[in-house]
């Protein structure tokens, strides 16, 4: 999983059956000090955040697909968790 | 997931047969911001995307999940039409 922060929301009519009623998040991969980090990726939201929060992203297909509760999903990210705080020692 | 812009097509006649009737899109990763991020790839289309439109695609064994039970040996797929998509502050 890695730490993202959401930074927009993608809107689209036209999509594969299992996206349906899916919230569809724009998501900046960050460091666990804040700083974006690589390529805006595309996560579905299964716990309800909006933007600019923090967030936890699962990057992998089976667990994104459960995160949607569907089977056979073409999903391979998902936001899992809401972040409250990150406690980094080093 | 990303979101991407089909910048053409791939045409190959010689190919696995789960591919036959496939389309293959090429497809230019982009940032929330809407610039390129990124190398193109090329993703087999499973919601009749055309060039030029904005799309996102999906990485991985699930790229192949549109087509079940034909397995389809493919890594990436482009499975929503992006109408259109918002950025808030960060």
């Amino acid at each position: 999983m890695i730490l993202a922060r959401v930074v927009g929301q993608v809107v689209s009519s036209h999509k594969r059956p299992q996206f349906e009623g899916a919230k569809l998040l724009l998501v900046q991969p960050e460091s666990p000090d804040g700083e974006a980090k690589g390529a805006t990726l595309l996560a579905i939201d299964s716990v309800g955040v909006g933007v600019s929060e923090r967030v936890i992203v699962v990057l992998e297909g089976r667990a994104a697909g459960e995160a949607l509760g569907r089977k056979l999903s073409p999903v391979d990210a998902a936001i899992i968790g809401k972040v409250d705080e990150v406690e980094c020692v080093e | 997931m990303q979101i991407a812009r089909v910048i053409g097509q791939v045409v190959a006649t010689r190919k696995d047969q789960a591919l036959q009737d496939r389309t293959l899109l090429l497809v230019q990763p982009l940032n929330a911001d809407g610039k390129d991020v990124g190398r193109a790839l090329v993703a087999v289309d499973s919601v009749g995307a055309g060039v030029g439109e904005k799309v996102f695609f999906v990485r991985g064994k699930e790229a192949s999940f549109p087509f079940y039970p034909t397995e389809v040996p493919t890594d990436a797929g482009v499975v929503g039409i992006v109408d259109h998509w918002t950025t808030g502050e960060r």
